[in-house]
């Protein structure tokens, strides 16, 4: 009939007799936020299958980690989840420690968290405002921005660098916080539980929000466990499981702090249990602050472990002691040994459960490294969980599972 | 609480001597599985009702090129959510016939990671639902990850690439 009417389309065989349609989302599309494919049928508007195609921005880390010498892995792993680049940078640096058997002094530990919980609370922040622009609320996402801005002023500060921020160093951190950065920090803990509040009363008892979120993407909490979730995902099926309580790192211990669950999965439960984290990291983020200023005199200077085999020493050092000369000359061109053996550790990303599997036969690079990448792991979830949804359902429940492409593909 | 010592005794009053290599890097109980085994270890270790390893952590492989008739080797880390405990486990296979049962019958998390598996290493999973590359394009032709393709040596001279700064114009 076609051939008739229109000889110059040229249709598949049998695409006029199916009663589906073939919709290709992605892998460039404004409304995936990364660089997702899925091939969508669609009954109507009704999502019949998903077929997510990953791999796109595949750079090869685990490869190319297998010629670098531990410090230069860092900037690779910015760019895993370029969200919250920090918690990735100290996870890494974590896992060298372990190695390593470096212990790091508690002030630096609680620099670190200082730093990780305000990736985490930048995360949440990016993932819940998309989730409103996703279910068309654009000033939101517009108004959080500046809090965004102000954490990555802090970063600046601290590092240099905004976004993939290859912050810190095996042992502690590359330099002290300024001043500057803790007054940043200050501004921050005095401003934003007024913005986070205001941020939930234009979302949280939304009816057009709820509407959209509630029994929206859902899942239960076996069928997560199964697929492999963690993070805020599988907290929002009702799983109180979090690397930082479970297995401390960087004295995560020294804190109180809750872990909020939900009980459906679905994007509402998603949205509260990240707003909630928020509220939770600002928690910590205060106690650690405190912690901080409680360190005096010569104790409030420490910012690095006592690690000269991995540490960079003083540049002032490097010009008039030999000794630093050559650690620095060794660690420069990578020419330090890495101690034998394999280690497996993981901290609580913002998305997940982020572990680093490092296996070393005491040459100076790793002999093979893994990152096991959270969004990898449940976006495999996402056919199931969109099944049956609506098409406009599958962009929101994109959003809300809070899958980064870098971290996918790594 | 369920300990390294407790886990271990339970799994050689199974299976006897056939799990070889008990050690705790780190901390973390590891062992050696034949690879013929490796689904009835795994359902031991999900269905004992003090066990209950019902979480997979991750799931990749390594590379091992002078080990003969062993080449590959296939990582599973396990979780115990209850108890928390994490326990790792190998399984070595020949490079010849890397054939590895699957693991997704149990755990749906592990179709993709031994997508992944598969894409770069080439390990064969025996009953997957779905074995094609993942992150690479479906022509390659290669597994990337295994030894013998090494990274490109980074001061050849012989090619021309006048954007990443070798030959062209600039020299």
């Amino acid at each position: 009939m076609s051939d008739v009417l229109h000889p110059h389309i040229k249709l598949p065989d049998g695409s006029i007799e199916k009663q589906t349609t073939t919709l290709n989302l992605g892998p460039t599309h404004p409304a995936t936020h990364g660089v997702f494919q899925n091939i969508l049928e669609l009954d109507g508007e009704r999502i019949v299958s998903a077929e997510p195609t990953v791999g796109y921005i595949h750079r090869a880390f685990e490869k190319l980690a297998e010629r670098r010498p531990l410090y230069q892995i860092t900037p690779l792993t910015d760019r895993l989840n370029y969200c919250s680049s920090p918690i990735n940078n100290m996870g890494w640096h974590l896992t060298c420690e372990k190695l390593l058997d470096v212990k790091t002094p508690k002030r630096v530990d609680y620099l670190r968290i200082i730093i990780m919980e305000l990736a985490r609370i930048a995360d949440h922040l990016i993932c819940n405002s998309i989730v409103g622009v996703d279910t068309g609320a654009y000033t939101g996402f517009l108004y959080v921005m500046q809090y965004r801005e102000l954490i990555y002023e802090i970063y600046e500060e601290v590092c240099g660098s905004r976004l993939t921020t290859n912050i810190g160093r095996i042992g502690g951190f590359e330099r002290n916080f300024t001043n500057t950065a803790f007054e940043k920090l200050e501004k921050f803990l005095k401003e934003y539980p007024k913005v986070l509040q205001e941020f939930e009363n234009l979302f949280t008892r939304n009816r057009i929000f709820m509407e959209r979120t509630i029994a929206c993407g859902p899942i239960s909490a076996e069928r997560a466990l199964n697929y492999g979730f963690t993070g805020p995902n599988l907290r929002a099926a009702g799983v109180d499981y979090d690397v930082r309580v479970h297995s401390p790192y960087s004295s995560y211990e020294d804190f109180q702090f809750e872990i909020p669950v939900g009980t459906t999965g679905d994007c509402y439960d998603r949205y509260l249990v990240r707003n909630q984290e928020m509220w939770q990291s600002l928690s910590i983020l205060e106690q650690a602050y405190k912690k901080v200023q409680e360190f005096k005199g010569a104790e409030a200077e420490v910012y690095h472990a006592d690690a000269p085999e991995y540490y960079l020493p003083e540049k002032q050092d490097v010009y008039t002691k030999m000794e630093a000369l050559i650690w620095h000359f060794k660690i420069i061109m990578g020419e330090t040994e890495i101690p034998k053996g394999e280690v497996y550790h993981s901290v609580e990303g913002a998305n997940g459960e982020l572990g680093f599997y490092l296996i070393s036969d005491g040459g100076r690079t790793p002999y093979r490294l893994h990152f096991r990448r959270p969004c990898f792991i449940y976006y495999q979830a996402y056919p199931e969980i969109v099944k049956g949804a609506m098409l406009s359902d599958a962009i929101v429940t994109l959003s809300s599972l809070n899958l980064i492409a870098g971290e996918m593909d790594a | 609480m369920l300990t390294n010592e407790q886990i271990k005794n339970k799994l050689i009053e199974k299976f006897g001597d056939v799990l070889t290599d008990f050690s705790e890097p780190y901390g973390m109980l590891t062992f050696e599985a034949p690879k013929d085994l490796n689904l009835k270890v795994m359902q031991f270790l999900y269905d004992d009702a003090e066990l209950g390893f019902q979480f997979l952590t991750d799931l990749q492989a390594v590379h091992y090129p002078h080990d003969k008739g062993r080449e590959l080797a296939v990582v599973y880390h396990l979780h115990n959510l209850k108890d928390n405990v994490r326990i790792r486990f190998k399984v070595f296979t020949s490079i010849e016939q890397p054939d590895v049962f699957t693991a997704t019958k149990l755990y749906e998390a592990a179709n993709w990671m031994e997508r992944e598996t598969y894409d770069f290493f080439g390990v064969n999973f025996i009953g997957h639902p779905n074995l094609k590359r993942v992150l690479n394009v479906d022509e390659m032709d290669y597994f990337p990850m295994r030894k013998e393709f090494p990274l490109e040596d980074q001061t050849r001279v012989d090619k021309d690439d006048e954007m990443f700064g070798r030959g062209g114009s600039f020299n």
